[in-house]
C-alpha cells in the first residue's frame, strides 16, 4: 500500500474507510466475536468455530471479526450482531449451543434472543475518539 | 469512449422465495433503455434474510429491504434514472431492539467513563484500517504538522498526567527532562511488563487496541528527539506480542512509523522486546537491564533514566496505559484531561477487578471515584451475600483497604496516605472469608519468589517476615512478633534498593494497620476469626442439623468421620486434616468451623 505522505492523505484515507465500514455494516451482518486472552480462556475459539460451521451450513455470508477485549470478563464468550443501521447486539456467556439459535433466531428471523441478549450499542457511537 | 456500467444492483438474500423479482428487475431495466448501464447481480445470503429480498446499489451504497416485483418500476424510476432514494424501502430500525438494555444502562458500565479503552473490544485489533477510521493517528498527524515537540511537552505538562504504571511520576516532567538531556540519541520505552498477579488491564490494552500504544510512542519520541522506542512485553502475553508486532507492520507499510513520516521529516521506529516474565523487570531500571540483555535487576538510581537510561542514554520510559492516553490529550486537548479526576490525579484509570466479586471485570473510571462505587455500584458486590471485607490495590506490593475505608476516592495520593498505592490497577475484592494474617503471608511468599536478591534488605527482610507470618498462622506466634514485624518492614521498606523492595512491607503494614486484631486473635486466642488457618481451626458436626445422609463420610480422604444412617456424624478431630471437603459437600449446612 502506498506510504502516507501528509495529514491530508490520512484525512482523505480515512474519510474512505469510514464509508467502506459503513457500507459494509449497513449491507451485511456483522458478527464480532471478544477474542482476548480473557474471552478465548472463556471458550470464544469453540464459539467461533460454532458460528462460522453455522454460516457455512445454512450457507449465510456474514462479516466475522475479532476484538479485544471490552471489560466485562464475567460475561465472556461475548458476540455481537449488528444488522444495517440497527444497534449492536451482545450476547454474554455464549456457548457452542447456544450458536445455532443465535443464527436462527436474530439472523433468519430478525428477531433478538432477548433471554441472552445483555445489551446494545447504538450504531455510531462504537469507539470514536471524539 | 468504452461502455461502462453506471451502476450494480447487487440483489440477495432471495432463498428462492422471490423467483420474479430478478426477471422483473431485468425486464424493467431493459424497458427504460439502461441495460449495458445496469448490471444486476445475485450475490449469496448477506444474513439479512428476515429482511429479504435485499437490494444494494452500488456505487450509490444505497441498501433497500424486502423488495418486491411491485417495487421495481419505482425503484428503477427513482433509483436508477433520477438518483433519489426510495424513502420506504430503505432500512429502518425495528422497534423490538428496544427491550435490550443499552450499555450505558447496564449497571457494570453506568458508572465507567471510557477513554483509554474506548476502542477495546469495538474495534479489530490486527486491523490498523479500523483503528485509522474511527480517528487514529489524527493525533500524530496534528502533531507533526502543527505544533512543536516543545508545545507537545507543555501540553501534556498542562494536562496533568501521570505515570500509570504505579509511581505516579509527572509524564510531562519526564519528557522534558529526557529532552533536555544533552546526549542526542535517546529512546522512549514502553512498559508492558504487568506481573501482578489478577491484573491484566494492560495487557487487554496492548491486545485490543495496540496502536493506541504506537501512536502515543511515535507523539512523545517527537516531543523527546528520539528516533528508536521499544515495547518491553512479556512473553506470557502471546496474543499482545502477536497483536502488537503485527500492528507495528501495518503502521510500516502506511508510513506511519519508519522514515519521514508524514512527510513531516521526523524519522522514528520502535521494535518490540520479549520479557521472561520476572516480576522485577517491571520496575524501570531492572526493565532496561533486561532490554540490554542482562540479568534482569535493578541498578541504584544515582541518576534518573531521563539522563542515562537504556544503553546510557537518556530514556522516557512509561507505561503502555500513559503512551495510550497521550493522543487523547493530543485529540482533545489538555484541559479537556485536566477537567477528568481530581485536583492532583487528572484523568481516568484502568483496573481490574477480580476476586470475591459479582462483576469480574476490566473497568476504566474517573480518578477520584470512591472505592464504594467500584465494589458495589461497578462490581455488583460481594457474591453469595457475603460481607465485603477488603480491598487489595496496587498488585503484591500494595495494600488491603478495609471496608471503614469503602469511601475513600481512588487516586495516587489518597491510595498512598491509606498504606496502599495505585499500582498499575489491580483490584482484588475480599470477603469475610479471607484471613489477613494468610493474605499477608500469600503476598510475601509471591514477593519472596520474585525478589531479584540482589540487595539485602529485600532479599533476606521480606523471608524473616514471611517466617513469622508463617509461624502466627501455624498458631506459634508471640505478641513480640508483631514489634518485629514492624521494625522488619520498615528497615525493608527504606534500605532497599528498589520499588519491589520499598513496597514489598506494605501487604504487612496495611494488614497490621487495619486488622490488628486478628493478627492478636491468632496470637493470643489461637483462632482465625475467617475461618481459613488449619492449624487453629476444627471442623465439627452440628448435630441439629445433620440428617445422617454419609456424603461427608464417603467424601473424606482421611476416613475421620463416623455415624450411623440417619443419625448425627461425629469428626474426629486428631484424624482431620482440615481440607474442608466435607464442609463443602454437605448440602445440609450441617459443617461449621471454629
Amino acid at each position: 500500500m502506498p506510504k502516507l505522505k501528509s495529514l491530508e492523505e490520512l484525512q482523505k484515507l480515512r474519510t474512505q474507510l469510514q464509508k467502506d465500514i459503513a457500507a459494509r455494516v449497513e449491507t451485511s451482518t456483522t458478527i464480532t466475536v471478544g477474542m482476548g486472552t480473557c474471552g478465548i480462556a472463556a471458550g470464544a475459539r469453540e464459539v467461533m468455530q460454532a458460528i462460522l460451521a453455522e454460516l457455512d451450513t445454512r450457507n449465510i455470508n456474514a462479516h466475522v471479526t475479532t476484538v479485544g477485549c471490552i471489560g466485562m470478563c464475567h460475561r465472556e464468550p461475548l458476540v455481537d450482531i449488528q444488522q444495517g443501521d440497527e444497534p449492536r447486539i451482545t450476547y454474554g456467556n455464549v456457548t457452542p449451543k447456544m450458536v445455532p439459535r443465535i443464527i436462527e433466531e436474530h439472523l433468519v428471523q430478525g428477531q433478538v434472543v432477548e433471554e441472552w441478549a445483555i445489551g446494545r450499542v447504538v450504531a455510531g457511537q462504537e469507539g470514536s475518539n471524539g | 469512449m468504452a461502455e461502462r456500467h453506471r451502476a450494480d444492483l447487487i440483489v440477495s438474500c432471495l432463498h428462492g422465495r422471490c423467483p420474479e423479482l430478478l426477471p422483473a428487475l431485468q425486464e424493467e431495466i431493459k424497458r427504460r433503455g439502461l441495460a449495458g448501464e445496469v448490471d444486476v447481480v445475485e450475490a449469496g445470503c448477506r444474513g439479512l434474510c428476515a429482511m429479504g429480498p435485499v437490494l444494494l446499489v452500488e456505487p450509490d451504497g444505497l441498501f433497500y429491504v424486502n423488495v418486491q416485483p411491485a417495487d421495481v418500476p419505482e425503484l428503477v424510476e427513482e433509483t436508477l434514472v433520477k438518483g433519489r432514494a426510495v424513502e420506504r424501502l430503505t432500512y429502518k430500525e425495528p422497534v423490538t431492539h428496544q427491550a435490550v438494555c443499552h450499555y450505558e444502562d447496564i449497571p457494570f458500565y453506568s458508572k465507567q467513563v471510557r477513554h483509554v479503552m474506548r476502542k477495546c473490544g469495538m474495534i479489530d485489533p490486527q486491523s490498523i484500517e479500523e483503528y485509522i477510521a474511527v480517528g487514529g493517528y489524527q493525533a500524530l498527524g496534528k502533531v507533526l504538522t502543527t505544533m512543536t515537540p516543545e508545545q507537545v511537552i507543555a501540553e501534556v505538562k498542562k494536562s496533568g498526567l501521570r505515570g500509570r504504571g504505579g509511581a505516579g511520576f509527572a509524564t510531562g516532567a519526564k519528557w522534558a527532562s529526557t529532552r533536555q538531556a544533552a546526549d542526542p540519541v535517546k529512546y522512549v520505552v514502553a512498559n508492558g511488563d504487568e506481573g501482578d498477579p489478577g491484573a491484566f488491564m494492560n495487557r487487554s490494552l496492548m491486545e485490543g487496541d495496540p496502536h493506541a500504544v504506537i501512536e502515543g510512542m511515535i507523539i512523545g519520541a517527537y516531543a523527546i528527539g528520539a528516533h528508536q522506542g521499544v515495547i518491553y512485553v512479556r512473553d506470557e502475553y502471546p496474543l499482545a506480542v502477536k497483536n502488537l508486532g503485527l500492528a507495528l507492520e501495518q503502521a510500516r507499510e502506511y508510513g506511519l512509523l519508519g522514515q519521514d513520516i508524514l512527510g513531516s521529516g521526523f524519522d522514528f521506529d520502535v521494535k518490540i522486546v520479549r520479557g521472561a516474565g520476572a516480576f522485577v523487570c517491571g520496575e524501570s531500571s531492572a526493565l532496561m537491564q533486561s532490554v540490554e540483555g542482562k540479568v534482569g535487576e535493578p541498578r541504584p538510581k544515582h541518576f534518573h533514566a531521563t539522563e542515562r537510561g537504556l544503553w546510557d542514554l537518556p530514556t522516557a520510559l512509561n507505561n503502555v496505559e500513559t503512551w495510550a492516553n497521550v493522543p487523547l490529550i493530543i485529540n482533545n486537548g489538555a484541559d479537556w484531561f485536566a477537567s477528568l479526576g481530581t485536583e492532583k490525579s487528572k484523568g481516568t484509570k484502568t483496573f481490574c477487578l477480580v476476586g470475591q466479586i459479582q462483576n469480574t471485570g476490566l473497568i476504566e473510571v474517573p480518578m477520584g471515584i470512591t472505592l464504594r462505587e467500584i465494589v458495589y455500584d461497578i462490581g455488583g458486590g460481594i457474591p453469595g451475600g457475603r460481607e465485603f471485607k477488603a480491598v487489595q490495590t496496587g498488585g503484591p506490593s500494595g495494600g488491603c483497604i478495609p471496608a471503614s475505608l469503602l469511601d475513600l476516592p481512588v487516586d495516587y495520593d489518597s491510595l498512598t496516605a491509606a498504606g496502599s498505592m495505585m499500582g498499575s490497577g489491580g483490584m482484588i475484592v475480599m470477603d469475610d472469608h479471607t484471613c489477613m494474617v494468610n493474605i499477608a503471608a500469600y503476598f510475601l511468599d509471591f514477593l519472596k519468589e520474585e525478589s531479584c536478591g540482589k540487595c539485602t534488605p529485600c532479599r533476606e527482610g521480606i523471608r524473616r517476615m514471611l517466617e513469622i507470618l508463617t509461624r502466627i498462622t501455624e498458631g506459634q506466634g508471640a505478641l513480640a512478633d508483631l514489634d518485629t514485624l514492624g521494625t522488619l518492614a520498615k528497615t525493608v521498606q527504606s534500605a532497599s534498593l528498589c520499588g519491589l523492595g520499598k513496597s514489598a512491607p506494605n501487604p504487612v503494614l496495611s494488614t497490621l494497620r487495619y486488622f490488628h486484631d486478628e493478627y492478636v486473635a491468632h496470637i493470643v486466642d489461637h483462632t482465625c476469626p475467617a475461618g481459613v488457618c488449619k492449624a487453629l481451626i476444627e471442623y465439627f458436626v452440628i448435630a441439629e442439623e445433620c440428617v445422617g445422609c454419609g456424603l461427608c463420610r464417603r467424601k473424606c480422604p482421611q476416613q475421620a468421620i463416623s455415624g450411623e444412617k440417619k443419625e448425627p456424624h461425629v469428626i474426629d478431630p486428631a484424624l482431620c486434616i482440615r481440607c474442608g471437603i466435607c464442609h463443602d459437600v454437605c448440602k445440609f449446612d450441617a459443617v461449621g468451623v471454629r
